[in-house]
């Protein structure tokens, strides 16, 4: 996967809580057996209307947001099925960092898997952001290497990640190749367990 | 010390720890189905890799196959997925239980029937409803596909340990409550996030005296709390359940196996992170009304009032699902008219689900305006039910009886609920448009939904079963 750093973007708010993977990318576009493409079915049954015509409501069409990789969520981000097309779909069509408050467990996972940067952020400063972000372009940097994000209207904060996951994301490891430095230990498992 | 089932298998199942890292968790399990493999084998392929332990692999297809001609899979693209898992498991030598293989089934199912399924075991799947196993006191649980392949490669996991969480259900279950209420009731108390970070354990009398099949259904759903995985303590019932199927030992090697099992569970006076409770007093029979597992309340009640809450985002929240479902805040219950009933998913499709739909429904019609389906969790469910009838008195009632699978849970294959329209399911997710675009799903028991697939809108069963009584 590809490493991730320092960023700068504008935000894309999506201002709505408890968003499951089953929205992000809907069950009929799962057919597929690659990892790509997914993007253009990304909030599907939000951005399009019934007759396949834009959502012209929906904030992914809105053409301020078009540059955006960053998006702005609330909490319980990414609930429900444990899909990792949600987080394909989301680089597919250029999301690189998702913020909220919080995430539903598999798509964390799932995310810093593919060199997607999750933030968790306390709710006031996620409300700041959203308030700010809405119907107009603020811009946001983010540092994962000291671990900050800094804005205009939210100036500097820290946030929190797994010195784990912080590493495999700056250095865009290959986790199975890790695991294999290990062999002898999982034999010795296997051994002792058999 | 005392210790928790969850510290108990945690601690059996590291190969490697090390102090500011997740733990290196063996996998003693791995199920697959076609949805979330492919790009996992394909990875292995990329990379020349190979799948470490086969014997230790299970795969079967369930999301995506045809419940009425398994021989006509209209979709193209369903079609390569499924003939993709089964050149995988040929390539890579992974056993497979095949469309029309008699052990094929919902992956959940069939797990626990052939035995797969055990007390202590690490169990994984890319599919978030494997927390199921953790019924027989497995730790269970969903992984994307990049942990897939990373399974499938070295049949461990990197995880940082979950904290525990016991939701202790007091009191005995009331007339005509399954299990499925309970989960509801629980998700509908605590919210769909409640579990986020954490494995619960379910405890008390109600959890002890529900079979092994109601456990799964209460486990099934801990992902729709947000748990990493729920289970329950192994009993004497989870051994006499798993006695005597085909993956599991015999003789002393099985009174060997089962007195390991049986310590697995959670030690007197163990201490979890958190505690939570509910009394069985709280739960009748549960209907969902929005567009996530909590939006749910009793059956005779009705939907609420966007001032019933406090917080504006939950208002917004209540005011976009009800949208979305067509419903007016202040709504009974019992006045929302279905139009389809479908009976089914790894929540609710085992026998003792059907057995007892099939009870109410037997001698009765289903509505004119109502669409039922039954749909079996597995070849062998379906086989035993034929055994018993249960196939014909759901035939005779005007539902239709299908082959096992996914089915209308997710909506992957052909049965899908029209835009607009309504089903009383027995599945675990009433997302928007989970069954269907636009489709609308109020998540109910299975004699719930055969209630309601009886009189056209939901009922409470409790009346219909005092007139049977």
């Amino acid at each position: 996967m590809e490493p991730i750093n320092k960023l700068t973007s504008i935000i894309t708010p999506l201002d709505r809580v408890n968003v499951d993977t089953d929205q992000i990318i809907p069950k009929q576009f799962l057919k597929r057996i690659e990892r790509t493409g997914f993007g253009e079915f990304l909030f599907y049954g939000w951005r399009f209307k019934e007759d396949g015509s834009k959502n012209e409501d929906f904030v992914l069409n809105d053409p301020l947001y078009e540059e955006s990789t960053i998006l702005l969520a609330s909490h319980n981000f990414g609930c429900g099925s444990s899909r990792e097309h949600a987080p394909w779909a989301l680089l597919d069509y250029g999301f690189k960092v998702v913020i909220a408050p919080s995430f539903a467990d598999i798509f964390y996972n799932n995310c810093v898997k593919n060199g997607i940067l999750p933030i968790r952020l306390n709710e006031e400063t996620v409300e700041i952001l959203l308030k700010d972000s809405k119907g107009k372009k603020n811009q946001l940097s983010i540092d994962l290497e000291n671990q900050t994000i800094e804005s205009i209207s939210s100036g500097r904060v820290t946030f929190d990640i797994d010195p784990y996951w912080k590493e495999m994301l700056l250095n865009g490891w290959d986790e199975i190749a890790l695991t294999f430095q290990f062999e002898d230990q999982i034999v010795q498992y296997e051994k002792s367990h058999s | 010390m005392p210790q928790t089932i969850i510290e108990k298998v945690w601690k059996d199942h590291i190969v490697y720890e090390e102090k500011g890292k997740p733990d290196l968790l063996y996998i003693d399990l791995h199920l697959l189905h076609e949805v979330t493999s492919p790009q996992a084998f394909e990875g292995l392929r990329l990379n020349n890799r190979k799948v470490r332990r086969p014997d230790l692999s299970f795969a079967t297809m369930d999301h995506n196959v045809p419940t009425i001609n398994r021989t006509n899979i209209t979709d193209p693209v369903s079609k390569k997925q499924i003939k993709t898992l089964a050149d995988n498991c040929r390539e890579f030598g992974v056993p497979l239980a095949h469309m029309d293989h008699p052990d094929q089934g919902i992956v959940h199912v069939i797990g626990p029937e052939l035995g797969l399924t055990q007390p202590g075991k690490t169990i994984v799947c890319g599919d978030s409803h494997t927390s199921t196993h953790g019924a027989f006191g497995a730790l269970a649980f969903g992984i994307g596909t990049s942990e897939v392949e990373h399974v499938l490669s070295t049949q461990t996991l990197w995880q940082s340990k979950p904290k525990t969480m016991e939701i202790k259900i007091v009191g005995e279950l009331g007339f005509g409550v399954t299990a499925k209420d309970v989960i509801l009731a629980i998700i509908s108390k605590f919210g769909v996030d409640v579990g986020t970070g954490h494995i619960v354990e379910y405890t008390g009398d109600a959890i002890k005296g529900l079979s092994m099949e109601e456990r799964m259904t209460i486990c099934n759903m801990s992902i729709e709390a947000g748990a990493r995985a729920g289970l329950i303590s192994p009993d004497e019932k989870t051994v006499d359940y798993l006695r005597g199927r085909a993956h599991v030992p015999e003789g002393e090697e099985f009174s060997a196996l089962k007195d390991k099992w049986l310590n697995y569970a959670s030690d007197e006076g163990a201490v979890y992170d958190k505690t939570l409770e509910i009394h069985t007093d709280e739960i009748e029979p549960f209907v969902t009304w929005g567009t996530n597992p909590s939006m749910g309340s009793g059956i005779s009640s009705s939907i609420p009032y966007a001032t019933d809450y406090q917080e504006s985002s939950e208002q917004q929240e209540l005011k976009q699902a009800l949208k979305y479902m067509d419903l007016e805040e202040g709504t009974p219950l019992s006045a929302i008219e279905i139009q389809h009933v479908f009976i089914g998913s790894c929540t609710n499709s085992r026998l003792s689900d059907l057995r007892q739909a099939a009870k109410l429904i037997e001698g009765k019609r289903v509505h004119q305006d109502v669409r039922a389906i039954v749909v079996p969790g597995s070849f062998s469910v379906k086989l035993q039910a034929e055994k018993e009838g249960i196939d014909k008195i759901f035939m005779d009632a005007g539902f239709e009886w299908r082959e096992s699978g996914c089915s209308m849970c997710l909506a992957m294959n052909d049965d899908i609920v029209p835009p607009g329209e309504r089903c009383a399911s027995t599945s675990n997710r009433n997302f928007e448009g989970r069954q269907g675009a636009g489709s609308r799903t109020h998540l109910v028991s299975p004699v719930m939904a055969a209630a309601a697939a009886i009189h056209g809108h939901f009922v409470d069963v409790r009346h219909m079963l005092n007139v049977h009584a």
